[in-house]
This record gives C-alpha cells, structure tokens and sequence, in this order.
C-alpha cells in the first residue's frame, strides 16, 4: 500500500514539474507580451495544484498528520494572480494597443484605459481641497 | 440580537476556517480562537460593508467549484498542447467581448477571475460604464464560441449565485 502512495505522489511531482516548465518554455516562446501572459496562469494552476495536492497526500499517509495548509496557498494564489495579470495585460494594453484595433464593449462607452475621464478620483480630490480652503 | 453578532454569517465561517488552517492545528483551543476573530472582525468591520453581496444560492458555489476547476484541469491540457506543438505562425490570438448580464461588482470580479484562471483565456479589461469585459485568448479561431462558453458555463451560474 504504501508503494502505491509513493507512485502516486511521484506522479503528482512529476506532473507539477511538466507543467511548471510548460509555462516557463511557454513564456520564451510566444511570440508577443500579451501571449506571454497566459503562461504563467498555466503554472500556478495545474503546476502548483498537483504539487499543493501531492504535499497534503505526503503529511496524510507517511506522517499521519492533517495538513491543510495548502489549501490556503492555494486560495491566496487564486485571489492574487489574476489581479496581478490584470494589471500586466493593462499597463502592456496603455504602451501598445490602440482603442481602434480592440473589439470595442457594447453600447456606446470605450474601455475603462481609453475613457479619460473614467478616474473620477482626481476630481473628487480637487473638490475635498476646494471645500477645504 | 443574532444579526448584531453576526453581521456576515458567511465572512465569520470563512474567517474561522482560514484561522484553523493557517494554525494547522484542529483543537478545541484554535477552533474557538477562530471563532472569536471570526466573530470580533465582522463586528468591527460591520460600518465599511454598505453594500455587502447577498448569496442567493449557496449549493450553487459547490457546483461552481467543481465546474471551474474541471475546466482548469482539461484547458491546461490543451494550452501545454498549443505551447508545445504549434508553431506560432498558425496561433491565431484573438481579442473578444465579452457583453456581461452581471451588474454586481463582487460577481464581476469573480469572473474575470475566473477567466484568467483558466488557461487560454485572459481578462485585460472592463467597459468604462461596467457593461462588458475585453478578453483576450491565446488561441481562437472562433472567437464567438469562446465568448458562449464563458456566458453559458461561469456568467449563468454566478448569476444565480449573486443575482
């Protein structure tokens, strides 16, 4: 039995390395910035995943011991990672992409990046100055 | 009274949860110790939470779950598939919109999330006026059909979750 455990988490290493340098190789070898981008939400999934899931089996059958630690990495992954492509694939959209060659939203408004007016921050800042003086 | 205790029923079992976990241990001790943060947070935090999301339908996130990480599990196959096997010549990347049914902020970002999160699609952008979603996929050669998939399997059901 213990054998067979020991398969399975090689196995789930192993799969976990594949796919982490699947993402790596893949960020060399796409060809432009926002291609590049989908390599990595590829590692931190399934790459990242299968070796969280292998760790949780290890503590489980050979130390006899409930670790749920990994759930939690794999949680703030999931809450972190998006957020970080999201702001990549704006600032990339900002230098290279133009309003025109972007599928535009339905409805008559532009995309947040394009809509200068979009960041009503500054104004509100202005305002809370004015009412200060 | 109950509600005075426990303004966001759902924050407090999530905050006891994290608790246990982060502690690694399963006793009495860090469970109440949990409970008592889980309870402290919510109430003091209560006056930030105008606009707090309502779950209309809870079973619906198990479903959720299971359908998202499904699909993580079978795209990363065929992403490693494109990264591996095709030649970039005949990648075809393509930018779609993405028309959302969705108004509430919280359900917006657990799409667009979820969106990134599954290989070969990305979400770059938001309409200035919240009404739709720009994505960006790795390798589309009909994009509409992607654009359905991501309404039919992940916008139907957070609608019925938030909505």
């Amino acid at each position: 039995m213990e054998l067979f455990w020991e398969i399975v988490i090689s196995a789930l290493m192993v799969i976990g390395g594949v796919f982490g340098l699947v993402g790596s190789y893949g960020l060399v070898k796409l060809p432009d910035p926002m291609t590049r981008l989908h390599a990595p939400t590829k590692a931190t999934t399934v790459g990242v995943g299968s070796v969280l899931i292998a760790s949780m089996l290890y503590f489980a059958v050979f130390r006899d011991d409930l670790s749920l630690h990994e759930l939690m990495i794999t949680l703030f992954l999931f809450l972190t990672a998006p957020i970080t492509a999201h702001f990549i694939a704006k600032a990339n959209m900002h230098r290279d992409w133009k309003a025109e060659d972007l599928p535009r939203p339905q409805g008559d408004g532009q995309w947040a990046i394009y809509e200068i007016d979009s960041d009503t921050s500054a104004e509100e800042l202005d305002e809370a100055e004015e009412a200060e003086s | 009274m109950l509600k005075r205790i426990f303004p966001h029923p759902y924050l407090t079992t999530l905050l006891t949860a994290v608790w246990l976990m982060l502690a690694n241990a399963y006793t009495p001790t860090s469970l109440a110790f949990g409970l008592l943060l889980g309870i402290v947070i919510p109430m003091l935090t209560a006056p930030y939470w105008v606009d707090r999301p309502s779950i209309r339908n809870p079973a619906m996130i198990v479903e959720y779950i299971a359908v998202v990480l499904y699909d993580i599990v079978v795209a990363n196959i065929t992403v490693a598939r494109i990264v591996l096997f095709m030649r970039n010549e005949n990648m075809r990347p393509a930018w779609i919109t993405v028309p959302l049914e969705l108004s509430s902020p919280e359900a917006i970002t657990v799409l667009a999330g979820t969106i990134t999160m599954t290989p070969g699609t990305l979400s770059a952008e938001l309409a200035a006026d919240g009404h739709s979603l720009l994505v960006h996929c790795l390798h589309a050669p009909e994009p509409d059909s992607v654009r359905d998939e991501i309404k039919h399997r992940y916008e139907r059901r957070l609608k019925e979750i938030f909505e």
